[in-house]
């Protein structure tokens, strides 16, 4: 009998083996509504500077702790915040902008004029590396003027308010990139790398205070274990899960929430590689892949296609048309792959981030899609670390998919990243047309003209076949049902401080 | 109850599961019913039918093909394993225990630091290094199962090579080549088929672990870890994607355990 016994034990723990393989738990969140544990995708970056991150997840957290002078709204718009009112001469050159009474800074201190010129400072130094250097780069002079801060360009710029979104941050801080100081709602407490970072309301905020007390941001870099981790309790609260996750948890606590993510996700590809050097190679990629199955097949239909690096949010700049430059056909495909001297196909590598469960499902439809034309693709998962040094600073790599978005809400920061010598031109694209388009259309002052530069900038990403454009992801939220209140803004940004505890 | 029935009972049990996996490996190479990777929507997430014995995935693929293959992966990537694991650690453990003295020390002391690390943790560092898929994955848990075979296989060498028959071959002059390889490595066999097989198992598991983990097979490729931690998206809605691909490796490491436990005693 004792060998039975024996054999049972074996039986049982070789079936808990598997069990414990598909169970990754995490701890129980506290029931108090004045605590939220928010999932997020990957860790912030290493420096939490508001002018340095460049990172689209590390940003919109930032945004509940960085303020500018103004911020956007839901809806898109500009609105007063540490500046109580702006105006605009009528050249267009000056912006005259009125500093808020009673605005802190998380550490006690006043938000002074000399705040403000030294945040602003630091982006429009001519030696500035920032990642807004660029932008502020028509700034001809600024200067406090008693409670005014004074701006003036070089030339007119229909898109310079967007820039004064930049955080403003006390000047006497020097170590702000890991202590990190603004006048947000909330305020920075402490993070520990691939595991959480913690934040806290801050009580003495200029306007609404946050609803919720204590936030933790949990990483999740796990996609799998996303679903796991809200149903067990341990996240209350995670944006963009794909819609069999939502599946998953209708149900159950949660109300899931829809939007649109507002990014461009594309199969991006390196352009300083073979055979992506080659324009009828990336002709019949195009050509191939069909963003409709995609849509249909990972997304339950629910995306909006896109054929260039432009999304609907951003209105008049969005063409809808150019989503039908490359209608899926397979012969047109490989008849371009055997002009390109490619009669056989070829293979190449697809990295994608393994924490984002959406890009991964897109690479595999389109690694099934790509074999109809003989093109072999294979999927390497890689942490978002290295995606993020070797991907897009390091540009070692063929193909990835992913999501890119804009740091402000202008055509401009979404476009200039395609401009030759671009320092976030990570696809390599060069294309003296579209460097002569984006030119025009940032050197003019007729907003009307700039806008048709930059509708001719996408007309040749995609006619050029930079990308393979795909869709602006759905996105949903999935939020437990103890709180309520979440917005959806057009620009990749999670605003905590609106979601609030349900009474 | 009889001690030989028991066993018996065993050694048949654990052959017939190791024959049903054998038999899906085979299946897995030649011919699975629907191409592991073909996509179809109008099979999406379909649940277990006639056409779809096991059902279908979230892109609408087969999910018995896909098992099939990812049993095939499994067996292929656990061998691979072992076969690094049983080499490398002949050579060190024959090496180590026949000549002793200073090789002995260096090598067996390495071998503890090995040891001494978690083999799951030392299989990331190396794929870490050497970047995901496969290969990295074969690599990695190779280099982590050597030490307990080279362990194993120096105890038995030690023991053997003391033996009266070996003085006396070596009395006749006998190079240590010769007595390495004709006379002592024969002896080995019967401690090597049982590690072989308790190895067998923890590489079987050890796959299926970093697969789970995204460190071995690369997606849309089946893997039955991969499978596991795929399903886990719909694991409320479609349980059966995670069940049959954890119930096949249930029955693979019950095979080989009953197998391994009855071959023991038998020799």
């Amino acid at each position: 009998m004792k060998a039975f016994k024996k054999l049972w034990r074996l039986i049982f723990l070789s079936a808990t083996l598997t069990v414990a393989l598909c169970a990754c738990g995490g701890d129980k969140a506290g029931d108090a509504s004045a605590h939220i544990t928010i999932g997020i995708p990957q860790d912030l970056e290493e420096t939490l500077d508001p002018h340095e991150a460049m990172a689209a997840g590390t940003r919109e957290i930032l945004f509940n702790i960085y303020e500018g002078l103004v911020k956007p709204n839901s809806n898109g718009e500009l609105i007063p915040a540490v500046a109580d009112e702006f105006s605009v001469s009528d050249d267009g050159l000056t912006y005259t902008f009125h500093l808020r009474k009673g605005v802190k800074f998380h550490n006690g201190s006043d938000v002074t004029a000399e705040d403000v010129l030294y945040s602003i400072g630091r982006n429009a130094d001519p030696s500035s590396e920032t990642a807004y250097a660029s932008a502020f780069s028509n700034v001809k002079e600024y200067k406090a003027d008693g409670e005014n801060i004074v701006i003036t360009l070089n030339q007119k710029d229909n898109d310079f308010l967007q820039s004064m979104t930049i955080g403003i941050i006390p000047k006497d801080v020097t170590d702000i990139a890991t202590n990190p100081v603004g006048t947000g709602p909330y305020m920075y407490v402490s993070r520990s790398p691939q595991e959480n970072v913690i934040l806290k309301r801050f009580k003495d905020y200029w306007g609404e205070k946050a609803y919720i007390e204590d936030v933790t941001l949990k990483i999740c870099s796990n996609a799998d274990s996303i679903v796991m981790d809200l149903l067990g309790g341990s996240v209350d609260f995670f944006a963009r899960i794909t819609s069999a996750q939502a599946a998953q948890l209708k149900d159950a606590d949660f109300n899931i929430e829809e939007g649109t993510m507002n990014l461009v996700q594309a199969m991006y590809l390196n352009n300083a590689v073979e055979p992506f050097t080659n324009e009828k190679v990336r002709q019949a990629l195009c050509y191939a892949v069909d963003p409709k199955e995609i849509i249909n097949l990972a997304f339950d239909g629910k995306g909006t296609e896109l054929g260039s690096s432009m999304f609907p949010a951003f209105g008049k700049y969005f063409v809808k048309e150019i989503n039908d430059v490359y209608d899926v056909d397979l012969e047109k495909a490989k008849e371009l792959l055997k002009e390109a001297g490619y009669p056989d196909g070829f293979s190449f590598t697809i990295k994608v981030p393994s924490n984002y469960q959406p890009h991964i499902d897109t690479a595999q439809v389109i690694a099934e899609q790509l074999k109809k034309i003989g093109v072999t693709a294979e999927i390497k998962l890689v942490e978002w670390e290295s995606w993020l040094s070797d991907v897009y600073i390091g540009r070692d790599y063929e193909a990835t998919v992913v999501g890119v978005d804009a740091s402000q809400m202008t055509a401009r920061a979404m476009l200039e990243r395609f401009t030759s010598d671009s320092s976030k031109n990570f696809v390599n694209f060069k294309s003296d047309a579209y460097d002569a388009a984006f030119n025009n259309a940032i050197s003019t002052t007729d907003d009307a003209k700039a806008t048709e530069y930059y509708k001719e900038c996408e007309w040749i990403l995609a006619r050029e076949a930079a990308n393979v454009y795909i869709q602006d992801l759905a996105e949903m939220v999935a939020i437990n049902k103890k709180y309520t209140g979440y917005e959806f803004y057009p620009i990749y940004v999670l605003d905590i401080a609106k979601i609030k505890p349900v009474k | 109850m009889d001690k030989t029935k028991t066993r018996n009972v065993k050694f048949i049990l654990g052959l017939t599961l190791t024959g049903i996996i054998l038999v899906m490996m085979i299946a897995g190479i030649v011919h699975t019913p629907y191409d592991p990777m073909a996509m179809d929507l109008s099979a999406k997430l379909e649940g277990v039918s006639f056409k779809h014995i096991m059902g279908c995935d979230n892109f609408g693929r087969d999910i018995f093909s896909r098992v099939l293959v990812g049993v095939r992966e499994t067996m292929f990537v656990a061998a691979a394993v072992v076969f690094i694991g049983t080499f490398v650690g002949i050579i060190i453990g024959t090496v180590t225990g026949y000549f002793g003295g200073w090789v002995d020390e260096i090598l067996m002391r390495f071998n503890d630091a090995v040891l001494a690390f978690p083999s799951v943790l030392l299989a990331l560092l190396v794929i870490g290094i050497m970047g995901g898929g496969t290969k990295a994955l074969i690599i990695a848990l190779g280099i982590a199962f050597v030490p307990s075979f080279a362990r194993i296989i120096r105890g038995e060498v030690l023991r053997i090579r003391n033996l009266d028959y070996i003085q006396c071959v070596r009395l006749y002059g006998a190079s240590h080549l010769r007595i390495i390889v004709v006379h002592i490595l024969p002896n080995l066999r019967t401690v090597l088929l049982s590690s072989v097989l308790i190895g067998f198992n923890n590489a079987v598991l050890a796959e299926a672990g970093m697969s789970y983990l995204g460190m071995g097979a690369q997606p849309p490729y089946p893997s039955l870890g991969l499978m596991l931690s795929e399903a886990q998206g719909v694991i409320y809605s479609n349980p059966w994607n995670a069940v049959f691909p954890g119930l096949v490796i249930v029955i693979m490491i019950l095979g080989f355990s009953l197998l391994s436990d009855s071959l023991e005693k038998k020799t």
